[in-house]
């Protein structure tokens, strides 16, 4: 709404990487958990799936963060879902006209993308309160956070579950596919070790700070 | 927002103003914006489904280049259109314009999911010359052989499917028989372990040739060029 | 000792009113297993023996690693883990590839086992949770079955025993062809039934000369160890007892309705897993209610679940899903049959 003064973070560095690390939407956030369990099992679908989320997030966050002085805020979620449904549709017939093939793999979590919380949740916390530059810097680092977390599945799902990546065969032909890997529990079970292996990472983090605090202290 | 009072304050006509003006340009903005995406990839996507179509079609009638579709309705077999009612049915042509066969499709429910594939029936050999898996959820590594198994695929380059005099059915029914033990041309081999998946195929088909095959027989003129 | 309190805590299963601890009861599951083993060792030679040592001794080592991460004091000396290293390896099949027994193993004890907390607090029975993630990951290698009595199975492994890590298993067809004599087909009973209506007769069953899991085929030397912990205390015997009379209550309405469809409860008992899963599986002391009104309950669920499974699913064997599912709501079943406190009467 007009009137009300915004306040502006500085475009840094930090505003892109954050998205990749701190405020990763997938290990951190676990925002829009149903194309990361259901699409991860190529890592070509997860890439596909990553840029057309990623397209989506950054261009429909630029139009809100444009739009954000006129949009009355009683009908801004409606707008907001108008704005990314918008572009998920767009999304959706150039995923079509580019591969058949891909437009069915990803089956319907093309259109699913317009309930992913994330982009619905960027567009409410960061770009209607953003200047235009900002919303599209940190778009493109939580899109490409998005997109490096599927990644991280696909290419694990990918590998142990058909033995090669991005569909060129790594093992030759005597391979043995696990194949629970590519079915759906496999991304429960990958998406899980991720998460635990960053949950190991932070509590190491956090005990080695505390224990230096504690030692700075004592001295 | 009700900490500021909005809910229980009437709403201002302003308000209602801004509301309709904002919601109507982005809703203009957006209709602009999925037209023009929808314009410039229709001819592609046709293309593309075209393309997708034909592959699947010249895979199950070997020598077909040229297609026309046909359908399956209660008078017989009519050249298609869109408000007919009734089963797609692809004619293949070969080189010299001659009818190579046609394709259905055919379905049934398998280990997990409904396999539908696309079958190729020569009506000169009286035989099925080949099959393409549409869609199927059988699990990877066994069901899905179906579809990729050189030997399961060896099956159907010359599965009889001859109607019977009466013109009712098959003279000789589709039937699946263990692995390695197929010895008559009516025949099919199924992949060990995947004996489910297998069953599907051999009863999608089966229940199909029975069904289409004394019709398209009879109605070959139909879809027979003139020369 | 912490698991000694938990044991007591708990109210009414029999064999837990004795001041028994922990290693003591797990020390005579594994006297009637021994039998178990031993009878699969000498039916299917030297395979089934790796298979045995690399199960508990990838159980073993996995346990001692996940103690070490989550700073934990060691739990193997208890004995539970190598159980489950042992039943593991009972419900694999004999020509099982060693690395691939090595990855259930592991799943068994960090997925089944380590991140619920360790010993006394796993929802399911670890061991068949490995043997759950085998089956959905090497579909082929855990349905081919080699046959019993082969000649020489003392002096030579079957190929698919040795496979190199993370390859596909050795074909045995072959390798089994040249060694019997009535051209064996590789089925298990259950599959004969479900797909060729050939009933297995029951001594055969009973004796174990039938193809299978390791540790499946013979029902006899099973149901003696159920026996002997049962009269030990060791054992609800409500437990085994309430599986089979589940897949009885199943199973006999449907072959007197249909005898030509349906197969006899006599084979339904004595075929598969059943036996094994009733006396050995079903019987994981954590995993399993704690009120004797539960018990009952949980145990017909898995009987009857097992015969669903079996007549009507996909899968030939429903078992090991059946006592999965048992683990699961097992929690819920210990919640609603909780008895009323004395002295407590109905709400006014």
């Amino acid at each position: 709404m007009p009137g009300r003064p915004e306040q502006h973070e500085p475009v840094t560095l930090d505003t892109f990487l954050r998205g990749l690390w701190e405020e990763n939407p997938v290990f951190v956030m676990l925002l829009g958990m149903c194309p990361v369990l259901a699409v991860t099992n190529s890592a070509i679908n997860a890439l596909a799936m990553g840029l057309a989320s990623t397209f989506v997030l950054v261009a429909s966050n630029s139009l809100v963060s444009l739009l954000r002085h006129y949009i009355p805020k009683q009908v801004r979620i409606a707008t907001y879902i108008i704005i990314i449904a918008t572009f998920v549709t767009m999304v959706d017939y150039a995923i079509q006209a580019i591969s058949l093939d891909l437009y069915n793999a990803l089956g319907a979590f093309i259109q699913l993308i317009v309930v992913n919380c994330m982009i619905l949740g960027r567009a409410e916390a960061y770009a209607s309160k953003q200047p235009l530059g900002a919303t599209v810097v940190n778009g493109l680092g939580i899109g490409a956070g998005f997109t490096l977390a599927l990644l991280s599945l696909g290419v694990v799902r990918e590998v142990l579950g058909s033995g090669s990546l991005f569909g060129v065969s790594l093992f030759g032909e005597n391979f043995q596919p696990w194949v629970v890997m590519i079915l759906p529990p496999g991304g429960f079970f990958v998406l899980g070790t991720w998460l635990l292996i960053f949950a190991a990472f932070r509590l190491r983090k956090q005990r080695r700070t505390e224990l230096g605090e504690v030692a700075q202290h004592e001295r | 927002m009700i900490q500021e009072g909005t809910a229980q304050s009437p709403v201002s006509p302003a308000l209602t103003r801004s509301m309709l003006r904002t919601l109507g340009l982005v809703a203009t903005l957006s209709g602009l914006l999925v037209v023009l995406s929808y314009r410039i990839t229709l001819p592609i996507i046709e293309e593309n489904k075209r393309l997708a179509i034909e592959r699947a079609l010249f895979k199950v009638i070997p020598g077909a280049i040229s297609r026309q579709d046909f359908m399956i309705t209660d008078r017989g077999i009519e050249l298609a259109q869109s408000d007919l009612q009734g089963t797609a049915l692809y004619a293949g042509y070969g080189q010299d314009g001659r009818l190579k066969g046609v394709a259905l499709e055919a379905a049934a429910a398998g280990y997990q999911d409904v396999i539908r594939i696309l079958y190729g029936y020569d009506p000169y050999c009286q035989c099925i010359r080949g099959i393409e898996v549409l869609k199927m959820a059988e699990t990877p590594g066994i069901g899905d052989k179906i579809a990729k198994d050189p030997v399961f695929q060896e099956n159907f380059t010359a599965l009889e499917a001859r109607a019977n005099a009466t013109g009712d059915g098959l003279e000789r029914a589709i039937v699946l028989v263990k692995q390695g033990e197929k010895s008559e041309a009516w025949q099919i081999d199924a992949i060990s372990g995947a004996t489910i998946s297998s069953k599907a195929i051999a009863r999608m088909l089966n229940d199909s040739a029975q069904r289409y095959v004394p019709l398209i027989q009879n109605n070959l003129a139909v879809m027979e060029p003139a020369s | 000792m912490s698991e000694l309190r938990i044991t007591t805590d708990l109210r009414s299963s029999p064999h837990l009113k004795q001041m028994v601890s922990v290693p003591q009861i797990m020390r005579n599951v594994v006297y009637a297993l021994l039998p178990v083993c031993a009878w699969s060792v000498y039916a299917f030679g030297i395979s089934v023996l790796l298979l045995l040592i690399t199960t508990t001794l990838t159980c073993m080592l996995s346990e001692a690693l996940f103690c070490r991460l989550s700073g934990k004091a060691s739990s193997i000396s208890d004995g539970s883990i190598a159980i489950t290293g042992l039943l593991l390896a009972l419900t694999l099949p004999p020509g099982f590839p060693l690395w691939m027994a090595a990855v259930a193993a592991f799943v068994a004890v960090g997925l089944g086992k380590a991140l619920f907390g360790g010993l006394g607090y796993n929802v399911m029975n670890p061991a068949l949770v490995g043997r759950a993630f085998v089956q959905a990951a090497f579909p082929v290698a855990i349905t081919t079955w080699s046959p019993p009595f082969l000649p020489g199975r003392f002096s030579e492994v079957i190929p698919s025993t040795l496979t190199a890590p993370f390859m596909k298993p050795v074909p045995i067809g072959e390798w089994i062809e040249q060694r019997t004599v009535d051209g064996f087909s590789g089925a298990t009973p259950l599959a004969l039934q479900k797909f060729e209506q050939i009933i297995t007769p029951w001594p055969d069953l009973l004796t174990g000369t039938i193809a299978g899991s390791a540790g499946e085929t013979s029902a006899l030397i099973i149901l003696l160890g159920g026996i002997y912990l049962a009269v030990r205390r060791m054992l609800d015997w409500r437990l085994p007892v309430g599986v089979m009379l589940g897949a009885v209550i199943v199973s006999l309405p449907l072959w007197l309705l249909d005898a030509s469809r349906y197969p006899d409860p006599l084979f339904v008992l004595l075929s598969g897993g059943l036996m094994l899963g009733a006396v050995f599986m079903a019987t994981d002391m954590v995993a399993s209610p704690v009120t004797p009104l539960g018990v009952w309950i949980y145990a017909l669920f898995i009987g009857m679940l097992t015969v669903v499974i079996r007549l009507f699913g996909g899968l030939t064997e429903g078992v090991m899903y059946a006592i999965l599912l048992g683990n699961a709501i097992s929690p819920l079943i210990s919640l609603v049959t909780q008895p009323k406190i004395f002295g407590e009467g109905r709400k006014p």
